[in-house]
């Protein structure tokens, strides 16, 4: 099991990693820490889809001296799907960085239970 | 080759477990930058230069300024909120005991 | 008063310079109460709740969160260590007919020699193509979120991030160019090289946005002008639209009379491969510009 596990490092660490973002994820209450959160966790499954891709002494896919042959380059798939993922957590990032933008200006507080006390007690003053 | 890669790898834990148990934003954001470089070092060891390049742009570059911009927006309006309700506060207990 | 080793620093650090306005301000050795600062653990209930549930939360939210954190990463450790051996050559993820025959006939089917921008642009350019929309999307739903309000700022030169720092000036002035030039390279060689469409724009956007922190939004909007912004975004998603909509009406012929495939490893080469990452290219620096613009509050 142990062997297991250490020759499979660069997945376990990104276990951890993920581990740690949905810890941060639960147990901080500002919202600028969740998103750094959610950036950690982020980063750590794409760790674990591109270490899926690694073969063990091959080239980068990146065709050299014109060698086409599928065994002498490591695997092109998680690469291209994982590129596309990054530029989409940016984006995902900026917008939870607009809406805490928001939130903080209405309620001068990034406290989400702070948040959620005050919107609370508007609802209750509604009522 | 394995210790420069495990050394990364125990660097990466070390970083990703320090941006979230820092108590400062500012300090917490910085290692993360640093996490984002790491990872994109790491990339580049998985033979993914792509992503390498990707990440060192996006992950260090733009999502640390980002997030940078809006602390100091916080930043900004904090000062803005407590120079307006400076006499309110005087009277009223606004800390609960959170 | 004991200090810890991140405080002495954080004194040192902020002693005559200020970071930005940042690093926590020392009064008189003890941390004033920042309240948006206040990154200490745990959620309390909300809500009316009896004291006793409220001691009860804050004792049990903890703990059964760090124990739902230990269970998942027990489990995934579990999977993990059923997993082929990393780096093996025969694993189902590895062994695929696909990737195969990404490899073996990309260069002659799409003439890109990086065989990741062959995929993500020719062989899954439609991955690309909703992707950058939810780029597109992402900028205009920031600017609904940060435009759509009615006061506007009273004192326009303290919103911006104006950092009256020579040494960071003159960094500027030697870097931008050369990261600015860099972007342009790693956008055009994307074909050839790593890089392409997202990590050229990416430094693009990047190098924007230091020249715009230096010397301020009139200096950048020199290099590019902030009204032309959304023309460029519009016009670069409208090219890729049409040009891989027509392939894909096509059944998937695309253009390759027009946009030939050519000698692999020119510059003019790999058909579609080169005007899609410049389109990609532009909407990517254009959309992190905006980003800061927007966070910065400057006109769009």
């Amino acid at each position: 099991m142990l062997t297991a596990l250490w020759n499979n490092r660069i997945e376990v660490v990104a276990v951890i990693l993920f581990a740690v973002g949905f810890s941060t994820l639960l147990l901080h209450r500002n919202l600028l820490k969740k998103v750094i959160g959610l950036n950690i966790m982020d980063t750590a499954a794409y760790l674990f889809l591109t270490s899926l891709g690694y073969i063990r002494d091959r080239l980068s896919p990146i065709i050299t001296d014109g060698a086409t042959d599928p065994e002498a380059y490591v695997n092109p798939l998680p690469a291209g799907l994982v590129l596309t993922g990054i530029v989409v957590s940016v984006s995902v990032t900026a917008v939870m960085l607009g809406l805490t933008l928001r939130l903080y200006k209405r309620y001068h507080t990034l406290n989400l239970d702070e948040i959620y006390r005050m919107t609370h007690e508007e609802q209750e003053a509604e009522r | 080759m394995d210790i420069i890669e495990i050394f990364l790898l125990s660097l990466i834990v070390v970083c990703g477990i320090a941006t979230c148990a820092s108590r400062n934003l500012m300090v917490s954001l910085i290692i993360f930058m640093a996490y984002s470089v790491l990872m994109s070092i790491v990339w580049a060891f998985l033979k993914a230069p792509d992503l390498a390049v990707t990440e060192a742009a996006v992950g260090a570059g733009i999502s640390g300024i980002l997030l940078f911009i809006t602390l100091k927006r916080i930043r900004d309006l904090r000062e803005e909120h407590e120079a307006g309700t400076a006499e309110e506060k005087e009277a009223g207990p606004d800390e609960e005991e959170l | 008063m004991k200090k810890s080793f991140k405080d002495r620093l954080q004194a040192w650090d902020s002693g005559q310079f200020e970071l930005g306005d940042a690093l926590v301000r020392e009064t008189d050795g003890r941390r004033p109460p920042e309240k948006e600062e206040d990154v200490s653990w745990a959620h309390v209930p909300v809500g009316r709740v009896s004291q006793v549930e409220r001691r009860l939360f804050r004792v049990l939210y903890p703990v059964l969160a760090g124990l739902l954190a230990l269970v998942m990463i027990a489990f995934l450790l579990f999977v993990v260590e059923q997993l082929p051996a990393f780096g093996d050559a025969l694993s189902p993820a590895n062994s695929s007919e696909v990737i195969k025959r990404y490899i073996a006939s990309g260069l002659t089917e799409t003439g890109a020699v990086n065989i990741v921008a062959g995929i993500i642009l020719d062989y899954r350019a439609f991955d690309t193509l909703g992707e950058s929309h939810v780029l597109f999307t992402a900028a205009i739903v920031v600017f609904i979120l940060l435009l759509a309000e009615t006061e506007l700022p009273d004192k326009p030169s303290d919103r911006r991030i104006l950092m009256d720092d020579l040494i960071f000036k003159k960094t500027a002035f030697f870097l931008s160019p050369f990261i600015l030039l860099f972007g342009t390279y790693v956008i055009l060689n994307g074909h050839l090289g790593p890089g392409g469409g997202f990590s050229g724009g990416a430094l693009i956007g990047a190098g924007l946005i230091l020249v715009s922190m230096a010397f301020g939004p009139r200096v950048s909007g020199r290099i590019v002008a902030l009204k032309s912004y959304r023309r460029i975004v519009l016009v670069s998603l409208l090219f890729y639209s049409l040009a891989k909509g027509y392939s894909f009406f096509c059944g998937a012929n695309g253009l390759h009379t027009i946009f030939r495939p050519g000698t692999p490893g020119r510059i003019f080469s790999a058909g579609l491969i080169l005007p899609l990452n410049i389109a990609v290219g532009l909407v990517v620096a254009c959309t992190m510009f905006g980003f800061y613009s927007l966070f910065t509050r400057e006109s769009v």
